[in-house]
């Protein structure tokens, strides 16, 4: 066993200003206001995930998910604490985010590989695995900014899915796309598992957690409320009423909230 | 549970480590393949939506050089005492557009690419540094045409002269990087500065000695401490020596108006350089002080 990620009593603040400009700023110090005020996204948090465990991230809205799967990606380093990974990291916080609507598709998907790590002579070899699965047919040489949104995520979630790498972090994977789409990302899922890199899943949909994670972590208000069996952590966070017959429906349902 | 399945050769060597870049410069020349496709994207961006593109950079740094050319010379009559003031002109100019527009775009550059920089770890030194490295890519035309033009009227640099080009150039870049660091950095928290730059960049073109020949410095303040605070400016050097390449080898011997340039030219050059690369050091510190905020507060 080899730990993939060890998270031990990390914390995130951040400072909301209320004011902007010297007039605000002076305005608000005569009233006797606060200029600053600060919250932790993120409250003393530690867990430990091995390499190959998929883990499936859940809370409510604004409890603090992308900030944290932000410190696990490296984009954010905690205030307090410290986050540690093991290996090459790629995941979709990154889905179409370095995409720039001026270049063709071809130019971003190499561009967006070179920023997930990839060199050019592995995003060749992968070009046309990408290009398939991103189903964007001859629209690769066309400027991204014609792209529908769909087009654009599909390709964004193209290259992330096959980008070389250790631990896959996904998130907003089922917010954008058609069914059919929805579908084969979470056969793409299953494969990276398969393969076995490291999960880490956000979503508010159960069906999805449930189908693709074997742990749950559960935030609530910046603190780490729940960390054990899927369901139990379903159950945790009450997202478990209502029929599951069909897991798509739930999903679909589930959707409207995006992290 | 899948670890159970876990194949060995899935096992990753790499150590534990903070997830993300850890910045710093040096990083930046080693990922030169993603250097290389940011710089072409920020090409692209430049001229996105224009059908004459790169030529554009051609048109600004022409009209200027028109205007000062007639206005100094035709009006205030600069031609009389300098030989070649053509070249002259073009050579501070191409130095003085060059560091304008490192600092301008490279103090732009993390605000404009925020939507990267808030959701992939890449050491965002990289935008500043691409900045630098587009308006260099702008300067090889104007370098062509400077080429040309002393090429017909007779040039033949010594290894000397070569050398100051290159050294005037290699202050320009260190410098305009420095502070395109510090500047971008300060521009995530305060949009004021990149106002503040192009203030900056409009008192450039009169601190240096381009539209003037450095002899009126030398007669007005030469031996006083103005004139070496005056040569203290990188942007200053940078011109002397780019003059140094281009101009001083197309005045000849026996011209009536001789050259004057500062004494030491080549070890003060030396010196700015170091002074430069010191300062660069500082503004990395600098930046890297203040990146860790930038994803909250872009």
């Amino acid at each position: 066993m080899s730990k993939s990620i060890v998270v031990e009593h990390a914390s995130k603040r951040f400072t909301m200003q209320y004011t902007r400009t010297i007039k605000q700023m002076s305005i608000a110090a005569l009233r006797g206001q606060r200029l600053t005020d600060t919250f932790l996204a993120v409250n003393d948090v530690s867990f430990t995930v091995e390499q190959g465990e998929s883990i499936g991230l859940m809370g409510l809205n604004g409890s603090g998910k992308s900030t944290l799967l932000s410190l696990i990606s490296g984009v954010m380093r905690p205030d307090e604490g410290s986050v540690l990974t093991r290996g090459r990291i790629a995941g979709l916080i990154a889905a179409g985010a370095g995409f720039h609507p001026q270049l063709t598709g071809r130019d971003n998907l190499y561009l967006n590989a070179a920023i997930l790590g990839m060199s050019e002579a592995e995003t060749n070899r992968k070009l046309d695995q990408i290009v398939d699965f991103a189903d964007i047919g001859r629209f690769l040489d066309v400027p991204v900014g014609h792209y529908s949104s769909g087009m654009s995520a599909r390709l964004g979630f193209a290259v992330a899915a096959f980008a070389e790498s250790d631990i896959f972090l996904a998130d907003e994977v089922l917010a954008v796309g058609d069914r059919p789409f929805k579908r084969k990302c979470m056969a793409r899922m299953e494969e990276i598992k398969k393969e076995g890199r490291t999960l880490f899943y956000v979503s508010h949909a159960p069906g999805s957690v449930r189908q693709m994670c074997d742990r749950a972590l559960v935030l609530v208000e910046g603190r780490l409320g729940f960390d054990g069996p899927v369901d139990e952590g379903i159950r945790f966070l009450k997202y478990d009423d209502g029929p599951q017959d069909d897991v798509m429906n739930q999903e679909d349902e589930d959707l409207g909230a995006d992290i | 549970m899948s670890s159970q399945t876990l194949q060995p050769d899935r096992v990753p060597e790499a150590p534990l480590v903070a997830p993300g870049d850890q910045g710093g410069l040096h990083n930046v020349f080693r990922q030169r393949y993603l250097l290389k496709l940011l710089v072409g994207k920020e090409l692209a961006a430049r001229y996105q939506g224009s059908v004459l593109g790169l030529f554009w950079s051609y048109v600004q740094p022409a009209v200027k050089f028109t205007a000062y050319y007639f206005v100094m010379g035709y009006i205030f009559q600069l031609h009389r005492d300098i030989e070649h003031f053509e070249f002259h002109l073009f050579a501070g100019m191409v130095m003085v557009h060059y560091f304008t527009e490192t600092f301008s775009a490279g103090t732009r550059s993390i605000v404009r690419n925020k939507r990267i920089i808030q959701k992939l770890p890449l050491p965002r030194e990289l935008f500043p540094v691409a900045s630098m490295l587009v308006s260099a890519y702008h300067t090889v035309p104007q370098m062509v045409l400077l080429l040309i033009g002393v090429l017909v009227v007779g040039w033949d640099p010594s290894l000397y002269d070569l050398s100051a080009g290159i050294l005037g150039f290699a202050i320009v870049a260190t410098y305009g990087v420095a502070l395109a660091l510090i500047f971008s950095a300060a521009n995530v928290y305060f949009r004021d500065f990149q106002n503040i730059v192009a203030t900056f960049t409009i008192f450039v073109t009169w601190s240096v000695p381009m539209i003037y020949p450095y002899d009126r410095i030398e007669k007005l303040f030469g031996g006083t401490w103005i004139e070496q605070v005056y040569l203290m400016n990188p942007i200053a050097d940078g011109v002397l020596l780019m003059q140094q390449l281009f101009w001083v080898p197309t005045v000849g011997p026996e011209s009536p108006y001789p050259v004057v340039m500062p004494d030491y030219l080549m070890t003060r050059g030396v010196i700015v350089l170091v002074a430069c690369g010191i300062m660069l050091v500082f503004a990395q510190k600098f930046f890297t002080r203040l990146e860790g905020k930038f994803v909250e507060r872009l």
